[in-house]
């Protein structure tokens, strides 16, 4: 079965819950991916561009001292935090800028959370020639100070976003909002797997880059695949890239990581799947966190590129077929991944891909040393630095 | 006959053009929502929209976005807002259209929600973020409800697309009149004329012009080509200008009177001029007769 349908839809998730006004947008953009999609020159370019210009293939690293530490299963670590602008989101950006460049639309707007994604379209842009604007909630642009900056020398201009609880959520209201008033000339570069139909489809295509090498890599490192690959998931979309490529093999296990924020308990958390219910948000449906009459609670995190109260659809599916589980990681079991990976492997990792490092590590202590596990690092950490010194209790001059 | 029906066929015999006036419930409180919707009917309001707030609501400006935060924290809920449907029907003898985003709906269960605020006496329900191949569902449970789903037709709907949310809505066809988010502009966009033509030529529905319209003169414009016309965040924001002060239904009155004036009756220039937008000295001067002291004009973009 191939996913999603014609009319976008996982089972009951995903579909295009979206103002009329962006319906004939939305289509017109389906068309233009799928034209895309079967044109070789496209491909090709798209193919040189992660080669040449993002720094694909990235390794597929094998941590020995971590795996020591832990004292069981072998944790293997996809390194996306190598890629070009340090995460991942620059394989859905260069897919989306070159059909954004190919439906001849002069200008890209774009969401960011931790701003890696904006980030990615900046620089994007840049590559191009395209003009680019980047909503952003204040709450985020005074958590990634460094993004900012990074997103303004690049020649993209940063929107601020003061509505609700000013951050991923409210910067991707902002930026529909603006697509919806300038739809004929702009191009929505959205950058998880989330919103309208074809967002979830198109953003996992350009990502599923990271599970194909991955696979691949695995047969020839370790001689199979691993037993269990393990990723971060705000909206999904490093997640949806690294996992789609496993779900037709039956015997790897697939374990998306949820923010926990403070404990689910406490209520300040991120895990829509663990604590959400189904609804609509921002074009699709999908699990969502939210009150009894319907409206969209407030994610708590202390990894801004996972402080969203949404899931993007197709993991919801996977779930409910019981493909995929998800767990969830406190902020402060975040913090030691953080430490641990940095101290015993030198690599400072995104808080984000912190999250699936702390429950590599759990999930190692209690797997036999035979075991393998897969690590989806989705992005490096110079952009937290602030975050994590504040929430140890240190200062930075 | 719906009451919606109804409502349109008894203007259109008269050559009258509806007022469609929007508040939103609960802003600043569901109290004070009461005697606006009652003021709204009795100073010329011909269908009345009621807003459900929404945390998320992708589809409105800025002035609408501050209304729905005021109202959700003044503890507005779907559920409550239906109450109050119930008991202002004795009240409020015209069409009340419940305009809420979806998720509230689908939280509030599909065919619950159908039954609720049809025996709550609301006559229609508008979806903004329901477009017609993701409305079956609801569709299924409203239509046997005796609830009108009304649809939009945007300036980016296709001719195909067109035709079929002609044929799906029920008590009349929204248009939204621009590409954007709700809120006053200064000038109603060109080709709003031609838009409303196509949507004739495969409806005889009656058709509904929204987004945008903030002053009597543009709304005697949209009069000339429309069977109503329905005005939102201008009314929106006279509440918020007023709130707390003793003259906030008067005030919220006076406006809605000077908006449905043009609409009962006919004249035939001032499409073309506000289309134009007009000299702005004259329309300053048009501007303030015609208001009067009812309200201040908002600004574009608020």
């Amino acid at each position: 079965m191939r996913l999603p349908d014609a009319r976008g839809h996982f089972g009951r998730f995903g579909g295009r819950f979206v103002p009329e006004t962006l319906m004939a947008p939305l289509i017109e953009l389906e068309k233009a991916y799928l034209a895309a999609r079967r044109d070789r020159t496209f491909q090709a370019r798209f193919a040189s561009l992660l080669a040449d210009y993002a720094g694909r293939p990235t390794p597929l690293y094998f941590a020995a001292r971590l795996t020591e530490h832990c004292g069981g299963a072998r944790i293997w670590l996809k390194r996306e935090d190598l890629c070009h602008t340090g995460a991942h989101k620059i394989n859905n950006v260069l897919g989306q800028a070159l059909l954004a460049a190919r439906m001849k639309k002069p200008r890209l707007i774009a969401e960011t959370g931790a701003g890696q994604h904006g980030v990615a379209t900046a620089t994007a842009a840049a590559l191009l020639g395209l003009e680019c604007e980047v909503y952003m909630g204040t709450e985020d642009i005074e958590r990634q100070a460094l993004n900012v900056f990074r997103m303004r020398l690049l020649g993209a201009k940063v929107i601020p976003v003061e509505s609700g609880s000013r951050t991923l959520k409210d910067a991707v209201n902002e930026a529909l909002r603006d697509w919806v008033t300038n739809v004929r000339t702009t191009y929505y570069l959205l950058g998880s797997a989330l919103g309208p139909h074809p967002y979830p489809m198109m953003v996992r295509d350009f990502h599923t880059v990271i599970g194909k090498e991955a696979r691949a890599q695995a047969r020839r490192a370790i001689g199979r695949l691993p037993d269990v690959v393990v990723a971060c998931v705000g909206g999904g979309s490093n997640a949806i890239g690294l996992f789609h490529p496993f779900i037709a093999d039956r015997r790897v296990g697939i374990v998306g990581v949820e923010p926990g924020g403070s404990g689910i308990a406490s209520g300040k958390h991120g895990a829509s799947m663990t604590a959400g219910a189904v609804g609509v948000l921002h074009g699709s449906m999908s699990y969502l966190l939210q009150s009894d009459d319907g409206q969209v609670a407030v994610a708590h995190s202390i990894s801004a590129g996972l402080d969203y109260p949404g899931v993007g659809p197709e993991h919801a599916y996977y779930r409910d077929a019981g493909r995929f589980t998800f767990v969830s990681i406190t902020d402060e079991e975040a913090l030691e991944g953080f430490q641990a990976l940095t101290r015993l492997e030198g690599i400072m990792p995104a808080l984000e891909s912190a999250h699936a490092v702390a429950h590599a590590m759990r999930l190692a202590k209690t797997l036999p040393k035979r075991k393998t596990i897969v690590v989806g690092l989705s992005g490096r950490g110079d952009k937290d630095v602030h975050v994590v010194a504040k929430a140890l209790g240190m200062e930075i001059a | 006959m719906s009451r919606l029906e109804a409502t349109f066929t008894r203007l259109r015999a008269r050559g009258e053009r509806a007022l469609v006036a929007y508040l939103m419930a609960g802003d600043p409180s569901l109290a004070e929502t009461r005697p606006l919707v009652v003021e709204a009917e009795r100073r010329g309001a011909d269908v009345i929209e009621l807003g459900v707030p929404f945390s998320d609501p992708l589809a409105d400006g800025p002035v609408i976005q501050r209304a729905g935060t005021r109202a959700l924290a003044a503890g507005t809920s779907l559920a409550r807002v239906l109450e109050m449907v119930s008991t202002l029907r004795a009240q409020v003898h015209v069409p009340l259209v419940v305009m809420t985003y979806y998720n509230p709906v689908l939280a509030f269960g599909l065919k619950s929600f159908a039954r609720t605020a049809a025996d709550a006496g609301a006559d229609g329900v508008i979806v903004p973020d329901l477009p017609w191949e993701e409305c079956e569902p609801l569709r299924a449970e409203t239509e046997p409800a005796g609830l009108d789903m009304i649809q939009f037709v945007a300036p980016t709907s296709t001719p195909t697309r067109v035709k079929t949310i002609a044929r799906l809505s029920r008590g009349f066809i929204y248009v939204v009149s621009l590409t954007g988010v709700t809120g006053a502009r200064r000038e109603l966009p060109k080709d709003l004329d031609a838009q409303i033509r196509t949507l004739r030529l495969v409806t005889t529905k009656p058709v509904c012009v929204g987004f945008g319209v903030s002053t009597p003169e543009q709304v005697a414009a949209v009069g000339q080509i429309a069977d109503g016309v329905a005005v939102g965040s201008a009314i929106v924001r006279t509440i918020e200008e007023h709130t707390g002060t003793a003259a906030l239904v008067d005030r919220v009155g006076d406006f809605i009177a000077a908006l449905k004036q043009p609409l009962r009756v006919s004249s035939s220039a001032g499409f073309a001029r506000a289309i134009e937008g007009g000299g702005t000295e004259e329309r300053a001067a048009r501007r303030a007769t015609t208001v009067g002291r009812g309200a201040k004009p908002p600004s574009e973009e608020d």
